[in-house]
């Protein structure tokens, strides 16, 4: 018998494909706002910065109910998508996605943040004076200079949605190919008792998770040396 | 002025301890039950305290699976009250049992919605799109769940209803993605919608078209030494629990043999 089913390899697929979708748009909006946060000062700075940590606090159930009740048929969001024609998002694949941007947005944007303010304002301010653009200040100093940080941003992001279990438990609905990740497999293999299968996958997670910061660890350094 | 804070809480923690210790074990139990059982074993023990005042039961939910994975690892419950006779027996054939099964009710599976009335619908209407998602539980590990994927196969729209079908943890999750509207219709246990406040409509799944739900309970080994486990465990054949069992909708042993 082989190690794994089909099953499970469909779930593993669909983790790395949640995962990764996840991280490329969290880095998308993180960037803008974690370079932002690093640089306002606007009031709302504090506000925003607690609301940006809040799913680092909050227990993943509540995220999840709150999100059921939210994007479900009766509630305000989702009330407002059904309005525009779009289908409903709690059990689909897409409303994974957008519950693990609010679960893993800490994840990124904090060493986003916390490197676009290591950089400070006065390399930006050299480069002002040699009549670099906006744009090209954003792309050509700080972002190379808070490579290590997006490094960091970008492989905790992955890691955390790998690894996601409450959020998806609540809200996902456990639809093969659909909503049922990793995470979720493991879970069913050992409430069925088949405790070979759930240690099997356990073992890809931990791979995954071992690979992961190891990977960061090594681009990190090979950056900073270059 | 701390110091005499600090001492008067000393004396409060070594208190608590004191009445903690005080309490026998016999006077404390936690069951394990299924999760179709929540409002009417709820109940039950409800009754049962007022009646046995000083003994105290604390009960926990799941799928019958899960419940038989967490006893076989070291769970500590006295009783486990299962969703079917299966689970129960893989107890006893383990070796981790205090007794054997005794089946103290007969479930059933009803078609519920919060939107679609539901009254006079077959299983088979079911692939039709208007009945939207389908939440039914894990079949992997809630005896509900294995039920509902016999009715639907024996009606013959297991195949085309892949797309639509989700999957609640246990029956109780099951029935709030249906009570909830986030799936049209749940393939529920009658007990958790018969005296529901949530508006909707239900009809039963034909009982031939899945296994019978003969739901047992078992002593576990710890539960086998304790009087309240074994005295909760009459009570909930007896009368009193039996009239609780009946009003959500369970048929009972002695009914279901003739």
């Amino acid at each position: 018998m082989a190690l794994l089913t089909e099953a499970d390899y469909q779930a593993l697929g669909l983790t790395l494909q949640l995962a990764a979708t996840v991280t490329v748009l969290l880095l998308v909006i993180g960037l803008p706002l974690a370079w932002w946060l690093a640089h306002t000062r606007s009031r709302w700075r504090r506000p925003i910065t607690a609301v940006v940590a809040l799913p680092l606090v909050l227990p993943p159930t509540v995220l999840g109910f709150y999100l059921l009740m939210l994007l479900g048929p009766n509630g305000a969001a989702g009330r407002a998508i059904a309005a525009l024609g779009l289908s409903a998002l709690p059990f689909t694949f897409k409303g994974l996605v957008v519950a693990s941007m609010i679960y893993s947005l800490p994840f990124v944007v904090q060493p986003l943040h916390n490197a676009f303010e290591a950089v400070g304002r006065r390399p930006m301010e050299v480069a002002s004076c040699l009549r670099a653009g906006p744009l090209d200040r954003f792309f050509n100093v700080a972002l190379p200079l808070a490579w290590p940080g997006v490094i960091t941003a970008a492989v905790l992001g992955f890691a955390h949605t790998v690894g996601e279990f409450g959020v998806v438990l609540m809200i996902g609905g456990n639809i093969p190919g659909q909503t049922r990740v990793l995470s979720m497999r493991i879970y069913d293999h050992v409430q069925a008792g088949e405790y070979r299968q759930a240690s099997v996958l356990s073992l890809c997670l931990l791979a995954v998770s071992f690979v992961a910061l190891l990977a960061m660890s090594l681009l990190r350094t090979r950056r900073q040396s270059a | 002025m701390v110091r005499h804070l600090l001492r008067g809480l000393l004396a409060a923690c070594a208190l608590c301890a004191a009445t903690a210790m005080g309490q026998t074990a016999e006077s404390h139990i936690t069951v394990a039950a299924a999760a179709d059982l929540h409002q009417a074993l709820d109940e039950v023990i409800a009754a049962y305290q007022h009646d046995h005042p000083g003994s105290r039961i604390d009960v926990v939910y799941g799928s019958s699976g899960n419940l038989l994975t967490q006893i076989e690892q070291g769970a500590p419950f006295e009783i486990f009250f299962s969703a079917d006779s299966n689970y129960p027996q893989q107890l006893v054939d383990h070796g981790k049992a205090g007794g054997t099964p005794v089946p103290y009710a007969f479930g059933h599976l009803v078609m519920w919605s919060a939107s679609i009335d539901m009254k006079n619908v077959q299983v088979a209407d079911l692939e039709q799109p208007k009945f939207g998602r389908i939440a039914i539980a894990n079949p992997q590990h809630a005896p509900y769940g294995k039920r509902a994927e016999q009715a639907l196969r024996a009606a013959g729209v297991w195949a085309p209803l892949q797309s639509r079908l989700v999957f609640g943890d246990n029956i109780g999750q099951t029935a709030q993605f249906a009570q909830s509207g986030n799936a049209q219709v749940g393939l529920v246990a009658e007990s958790l919608v018969v005296n529901s406040p949530v508006m909707g409509s239900y009809a039963p799944v034909p009982p031939s078209l899945y296994e019978p739900l003969k739901q047992s309970f078992v002593l576990t080994k710890k539960g086998a030494e304790n009087p309240l486990a074994q005295d909760f465990a009459h009570y909930v054949q007896a009368g009193q629990g039996k009239a609780v069992l009946s009003r959500y909708g369970f048929k009972l042993p002695d009914e279901a043999k003739h």
